[in-house]
C-alpha cells in the first residue's frame, strides 16, 4: 500500500505530461492558423522536455528545451512570417488525399501499438541510478564520442552555411530598375 | 516502459498524419519534427530502463539526433522560403512542375 501511495503521484505526472504532449501535437497539426500551430508545437516540445526530466535525464531535457523550444520554434515562426505573412491559410488546409493519409497513420498506429503490447521488452522497471554529471558527459564526448561530435559539428556548419546560401539569394534586379 | 513506447507510437502517427494530410510545406516540416521527437522518446526511455550501468549511449544518440533535426529544420525552412520566393506559394500540391 505504501509503495502504491508513493507511486501514485508519479503516474499522475506521467499521464498529465503524456496528455499534454499528445493534445498539443494534434492541435499543432489541426489548426488553421500557422502561428498557433507553431506555438502548440513549442508546448509539445516543452512537454517532452518535462518527460525527459521526469525520466531523470536532466541533460537531455535541457537540450530538448533549448534546441527545440528555443531554436527550432523560433526559426519556424520566422519562416511562417516570411512566407505567408502569418495569416490563416486561404482555401482548404488539407491536401487532396488527406483521408488516405490519416487512414494510413491510424493503421500504422494500431499495428505498432499491437507490436508494443506484445513485446517482451516492456516489463523492465526503470533504474534509479544517478544522472551522469555534465563533467562525465563532457569527458565522454571528448574521448569515446569524439568522431561523432566532430562529424555533427561539420554537419551543422554545412547546414548553417547551406541555409544562409539558399535563403539569402535576392531576386536579381532588372536592368531598368538600376538606380 | 509500455507507456513511453505507446506515447512514442502515437506521437509518430500524429506527425505522419500531419505530413500526409496538410497542404502547407511548413506543416509537413512540423510533422517531421514530431516524428523525430517520437524517436527521441524511445532513445531516452530505453536508456533509462536498460541494465547497463554507466552507458551513456542512449543519451548521446538522442543529442546527436536533436542536432541532426536542427540542421534539417534549418535547411528545410530555407528551402521553403526559396520556393515561396520563386512560386509565391508553398502549397505542396501546387508544386507540380515535375509532373509528367
Amino acid at each position: 500500500m505504501e509503495g502504491g501511495f508513493i507511486a501514485m503521484p508519479t503516474d499522475v505526472i506521467l499521464w498529465i505530461l503524456g496528455g499534454l504532449i499528445l493534445i498539443s501535437a494534434v492541435m499543432s497539426l489541426a489548426l488553421r492558423n500557422l502561428i498557433h500551430c507553431a506555438l502548440f508545437l513549442m508546448v509539445c516540445f516543452l512537454g517532452l522536455a518535462g518527460l525527459y526530466l521526469h525520466l531523470n535525464a536532466v541533460f537531455s531535457g535541457l537540450v530538448q528545451a533549448l534546441v527545440y523550444v528555443g531554436a527550432v520554434g523560433i526559426i519556424l515562426i520566422f519562416a511562417i512570417l516570411l512566407t505567408e505573412g502569418g495569416g490563416t491559410e486561404t482555401g482548404s488546409h488539407l491536401g487532396s488525399q488527406w483521408r488516405t493519409g490519416i487512414g494510413l497513420a491510424v493503421l500504422l498506429a494500431f499495428a505498432l501499438l499491437g507490436a508494443v503490447s506484445n513485446s517482451p521488452q516492456t516489463t523492465q522497471a526503470a533504474r534509479h541510478t544517478e544522472e551522469p554529471t555534465v563533467r562525465e558527459i563532457g569527458l565522454k564526448l571528448m574521448t569515446d564520442y569524439l568522431l561523432p561530435l566532430q562529424t555533427i559539428g561539420l554537419l551543422l556548419t554545412a547546414a548553417a552555411i547551406g541555409a544562409v546560401v539558399l535563403a539569402m539569394q535576392e531576386p536579381k534586379p532588372r536592368k531598368d530598375e538600376t538606380p | 516502459m509500455t507507456f513511453y513506447l505507446a506515447l512514442s507510437v502515437l506521437l509518430f502517427c500524429v506527425g505522419l498524419a500531419g505530413v500526409l494530410a496538410r497542404r502547407h510545406a511548413i506543416m509537413a516540416l512540423i510533422g517531421i519534427e514530431l516524428m523525430l521527437n517520437a524517436a527521441n522518446i524511445n532513445f531516452i526511455a530505453f536508456w533509462r530502463h536498460s541494465s547497463a550501468a554507466d552507458d551513456l549511449s542512449g543519451m548521446f544518440w538522442m543529442i546527436f539526433s536533436v542536432a541532426i533535426a536542427a540542421a534539417e529544420a534549418a535547411v528545410g525552412l530555407a528551402l521553403v522560403i526559396l520556393v515561396f520566393r520563386h512560386r509565391r506559394s508553398v502549397r505542396l500540391d501546387e508544386l507540380e512542375s515535375l509532373k509528367g
